[in-house]
């Protein structure tokens, strides 16, 4: 019994050290990389600054984390246990002295006809025309940008599920000293003009079409050949360059993993680009370098040569970022013409 | 009791699971990029892979206006890891060798990878979740290998 109760401490001792998470390691661990270091900014609303920490409670940060921001690089973290969330809540809070507000969650009443007209006159200039936020969203700091800071979607699921009516009212009313946004009242917004803005930014919950991320999609697409590998690969320039890649290299997958000469000359990488593109998609996003250059996998099996590649557009889901579906689509488009016309 | 103790065995172990499987990984170092650079490529090393290529893409990011000035692509994997997977599974090789993006943003350097969790949509063997799930730990401790670095 008393091995017992020793073996159950040593036990218990690593249990106790994860339920009492570190908001500050989470934190650094999760959310720095986008964020800064000491929340200072980046790609999303520089969260240490005061106006924001003074103008969003403790319910609408832990939403945010457990949500995100679907389509808007945010990402939501459900792996998360509330208890993890919460300890970053309270970091975040730490770099304020100020307490954090709290809302009633009672909707408010407003005329949301008249809020969409003054949507378009005094907002859509920032936040877009369909309130789904500036563009160029979540890249990086050096990325060229219109403003210091890019209005955040309001049109977003996740925004709308975090923020109460209270919320947004209050940020319209004294806005977030420091960034673009401005006080509307300041500028002579009436209390009931301001109601109808709030009305129709709730209004919006129903119209919302963020991105499904359809994880089911698979991550790679395949094609196989009956030709040989010879054929196959020269099959495969030819129906690259016929869409206007260049082919930038080609290599044996094994090389620089074993000695020279001995690498598998049955599977062969083949890289080609279209620069244009490629750039486009970097100035959206420079994480794109994770599945570009284009890349083809050429595999010899049982007689039979299998082509392989990335899913352009089943990483543009995981990258969580709107803006970067349409091409992603365009080039999963493009990579199955190539394949299946070198499959032929 | 047994119950009791089994219990609790699974507690720990739910435990020390990993608090969130982001689809991409990413830290930033404020470290400048030639020694947040080199720092990944001895971490990389001391995880016992082989480092086989780094390739260059500057002049994109120039051209489209970012302020970046370096922005390269590291490959790494183990031979006999690569061989396994690609031999019973020929289209996980779309994501491999391994690969980690890294790139300078001002006096601070950026590090990206996708989580090889994720690539269990091209294969759903038991052992080979078992070695995506290896490289997922080996990944975030490289990461955060760098990361803890000044
Ligand atoms: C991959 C980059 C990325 C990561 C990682 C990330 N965020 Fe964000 N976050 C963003 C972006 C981009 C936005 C702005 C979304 C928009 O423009 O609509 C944002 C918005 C937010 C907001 C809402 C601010 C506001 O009121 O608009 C909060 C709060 C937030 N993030 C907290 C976190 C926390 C806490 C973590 C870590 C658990 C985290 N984020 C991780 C990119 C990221
Ligand atoms: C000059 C550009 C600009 C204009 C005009 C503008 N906003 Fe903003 N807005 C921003 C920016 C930038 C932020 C992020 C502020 C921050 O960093 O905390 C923001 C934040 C907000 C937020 C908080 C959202 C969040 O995620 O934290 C709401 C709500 C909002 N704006 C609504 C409006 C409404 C409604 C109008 C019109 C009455 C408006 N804004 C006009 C730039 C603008």
């Amino acid at each position: 019994m008393k091995n017992f109760s020793t073996l159950l401490l040593i036990l218990l001792v690593p249990l106790t050290a994860y339920s009492a998470p570190q908001g500050k390691q989470l934190y650094q661990q999760n959310c720095a990389a986008c964020h800064g270091d000491m929340g200072k900014g980046g790609v999303g609303v520089p969260l240490a600054l005061a106006s924001f920490l003074d103008s969003v409670s403790d319910r609408y940060l832990f939403t945010t984390i457990r949500e995100g921001r679907p389509g808007r690089v945010m990402p939501s973290f459900q792996d998360m246990s509330d208890v993890q969330v919460e300890a970053i809540v309270r970091y975040i809070r730490s770099w304020s002295k100020n307490k954090a507000p709290v809302y009633p969650l009672q909707p408010i009443k407003g005329n949301s006809a008249n809020g969409k007209k003054l949507y378009a006159q005094h907002c859509a200039s920032c936040h877009g025309a369909d309130a789904k936020g500036g563009s160029g969203t979540g890249v990086t700091f050096s990325r060229p940008r219109d403003l210091p800071i890019i209005a955040p979607s309001l049109a977003n699921s996740g925004f709308l599920a975090a923020a109460s009516d209270a919320m947004i009212k209050h940020t319209l009313i004294n806005g977030r000293e420091g960034t673009p946004m401005n006080s509307f009242s300041r500028q002579g917004m009436s209390d009931s003009q301001v109601n109808d803005i709030v009305a129709y930014i709730r209004s919006l919950q129903h119209t919302t079409t963020d991105q499904k991320t359809d994880k089911s999609e698979p991550a790679y697409i395949k094609y196989e050949s009956s030709e040989s590998m010879k054929s196959t690969l020269a099959a495969l320039k030819n129906a690259a360059i016929g869409a206007n890649f260049r082919i930038i290299r080609e290599q044996l997958f094994e090389q620089g993993y074993v000695e020279k000469g001995k690498e598998d000359s049955k599977k062969i990488i083949l890289y080609f680009c279209n620069f244009s593109m490629l750039n486009k998609a970097l100035a959206i996003d420079p994480r794109v370098g994770l599945f570009l250059p284009c890349r083809v996998t050429l595999i010899e099996k049982d007689g039979k040569v299998s082509m392989i590649t990335v899913n352009p557009s089943a990483m543009s889901k995981k990258f969580n970022n709107a803006e970067l579906d349409k091409i992603c689509a365009e080039m999963t488009g493009m990579y199955r013409d190539i394949l299946e016309e070198a499959a032929l | 009791m047994k119950n009791f103790f089994v219990s609790i065995v699974l507690l720990c172990i739910a435990g020390s699971s990993f608090a969130s499987e982001q689809d991409v990984l990413m830290v930033r170092s404020t470290m400048p990029f030639p020694e947040a650079m080199s720092s990944l490529q001895n971490s990389i090393i001391e995880h016992k892979y082989t480092l086989s290529r780094v390739q260059r893409i500057d002049v994109g990011l120039e051209k489209a206006g970012f302020k970046t000035s370096r922005y390269r692509i590291v490959f790494f994997g183990k031979h006999d890891e690569m061989k396994l997977l690609t031999d019973s599974a020929p289209q996980i090789a779309a994501f491999l060798p391994l690969k980690l993006v890294i790139f300078s943003e001002g006096d601070e350097t950026m590090i990206v990878a996708l989580n090889p969790l994720h690539y269990d949509s091209a294969t759903n063997k038991p052992e080979h979740t078992l070695l995506l799930k290896r490289w997922h730990n080996d990944i975030k401790s490289i990461m955060e290998d760098v990361r803890k670095e000044e």
